[in-house]
């Protein structure tokens, strides 16, 4: 095993995967556009830290958020209590655990904030901007928590994707118009660069962990459900919305 | 005027460590519940995870803020400039190059391929060396990649033509249904995982910058729904070309 966190081979990695960007937005405006570089002292130094600050963050990654996923996952499915072939039912703790990640990591998100209270003053306040956030929340919860479900079950990933999508495809028709393209954008500002390899090392720990299980052909999805439900639970809060407003007047 | 770069790059800075500790304090006080209540022990090499917890905070924050400082006003720039006069070869060229180099750069991306790789060697689908590993993360990186990048291509064109964009959709979630089918099943969890990750810090910025500028100088055209159209198609795109990459390779 190597040393976990090398300072100096992590920014050389780092390097490698930052620079093409910057190679890129160099050439198109010196060889395409043919202009000078705005401020090039400035560009170096924000290039350094971006350096900088991804190698932190990659060396975290190994150091806490995997370890910790994988940990969590292990102790949670030890409360079973036994060996052998469990039922579903011995694994509440880890559908409880998923919700609650997925709910507390969703409800406070900075760029969730700011699409509901865009949302609240577009729809004329049909839409209310902490109703918008607790449905993208819920949706986030009952995803990962389904997720973790579906892996310690075993149940194929694509039947529950499939039922989805035909679902959402049905509530697009169905739901008021002005909801759906914000629906559409909530499945993908759920999931910030902290909560994805917590989650993934969860999902593949649970996999690893629950008898019968593979890794590889379980372990993944949780963020695909975390991804999808989002929107299901933000078309749904829409129809209900205006289903109480018709009714009221 | 390198004082004052640093002093913005401070203030700055103190602002995004808040950010990255927002992120995190849920997941801390959840598992902090779960383990003194429930599981009743404590983690294993706490000092440890303390310490990689504080790296990936300053890291994240650093990360956002060298970004907003060296990378994201040039490439704004760029964008709404090719969006603005330059030739359509030069626009889709510049299309997928800002789409998969942008993916490549992604933190989220680098940190789950890593562990699908992990996954497939030690389901003995690929040899159980380092070097192996870090080779088939790095492709199914680059498989990503160039996902996005075909994606923005189609996003853009999509954006001049004025094509109705509930018709890729339907069609890109088909493409996926169809793939399922035929993709080996030891990649098709990872292939539906990398859609929800691909388009976050780095792209979402300067792909949006890119539909924003599109649809400024295209009349009768709304900047916020042909914006999202460019993410829609971004988070598709990847299901599909890692299950093509699946049945390839495996």
């Amino acid at each position: 095993m190597e040393m976990l966190f090398n300072p100096v081979r992590l920014l050389l990695a780092t390097a490698k995967d930052v620079v093409p960007v910057l190679a890129l937005l160099v050439f198109f405006q010196i060889v395409v556009l043919r202009q000078p570089i705005p401020r090039p002292r400035r560009i170096v130094f924000g290039f350094f830290i971006v350096l900088v600050g991804m190698a932190c963050f990659l060396g975290g990654l190994d150091l806490a958020l995997f370890p910790v996923g994988r940990s969590m996952a292990r102790m949670l499915t030890e409360n079973t209590g036994g060996g052998g072939t469990v039922s579903w039912t011995a694994y509440g703790w880890v559908y409880l655990f998923a919700f609650l990640v997925g709910f507390s990591t969703t409800i406070a998100e900075p760029s969730l904030i700011a699409v509901a209270n865009k949302a609240q003053e577009a729809s004329k306040r049909t839409v209310s901007a902490i109703g918008l956030r607790v449905a993208v929340a819920l949706g986030v919860a009952v995803g990962i928590s389904l997720g973790t479900f579906r892996i310690v079950t075993g149940t194929p990933l694509y039947l529950y994707i499939l039922v989805g999508y035909s679902v959402v495809a049905i509530q697009t028709v169905v739901a008021p118009k002005v909801i759906v393209p914000l629906a559409y954008d909530s499945g993908g500002v759920t999931t910030s660069t902290v909560t994805v390899p917590l989650v993934t090392a969860l999902g593949l720990g649970i996999a690893s962990n629950v008898p019968d299980r593979s890794p590889v052909l379980d372990g993944f999805g949780l963020i695909a459900f975390a991804s999808l439900f989002p929107i299901i639970s933000v078309l749904s809060y829409a129809q209900v919305a205006q289903w109480i407003i018709r009714r009221k007047g | 005027m390198p004082m004052s770069m640093l002093r913005q790059a401070v203030a700055a800075l103190g602002t995004a460590l808040l950010g990255s500790c927002r992120d995190l304090a849920p997941i801390v006080v959840v598992i902090a519940v779960f383990q003194g209540m429930i599981l009743r022990q404590p983690l294993p090499e706490f000092f440890s995870i303390a310490m990689g917890l504080g790296l990936v905070v300053l890291g994240l924050a650093l990360f956002v803020v060298g970004l907003d400082i060296g990378l994201f006003p040039l490439g704004e720039a760029l964008a709404e400039e090719f969006a603005r006069k330059g030739s359509l070869t030069w626009l889709l060229v510049f299309s997928f190059l800002l789409g998969s180099g942008t993916t490549v750069a992604e933190p989220a991306l680098i940190a789950i391929t890593r562990e699908g790789a992990l996954a497939v060697s030690e389901a003995g689908l690929i040899p159980r060396t380092q070097a192996s590993i870090a080779g088939y993360a790095l492709s199914v990186r680059l498989t990503v990649a160039v996902s996005v990048g075909v994606a923005i291509v189609i996003g853009v064109l999509r954006i001049l033509r004025g094509w109705p964009l509930p018709y890729f959709i339907l069609g890109g979630y088909g493409l996926v249904m169809l793939m399922t089918l035929f993709a080996p099943k030891e990649i098709i969890g990872l292939a539906y995982d990398l859609g929800g990750v691909t388009t976050s810090t780095v792209t979402v910025p300067l792909v949006t910058a890119l539909g924003v500028g599109l649809a400024r100088t295209i009349r009768g055209r709304d900047p916020l729904t042909d914006g999202f159209g460019l993410i829609a198609l971004a988070s598709l795109t990847p299901m599909i070309f890692v299950m093509v990459y699946g049945l390839v390779m495996h």
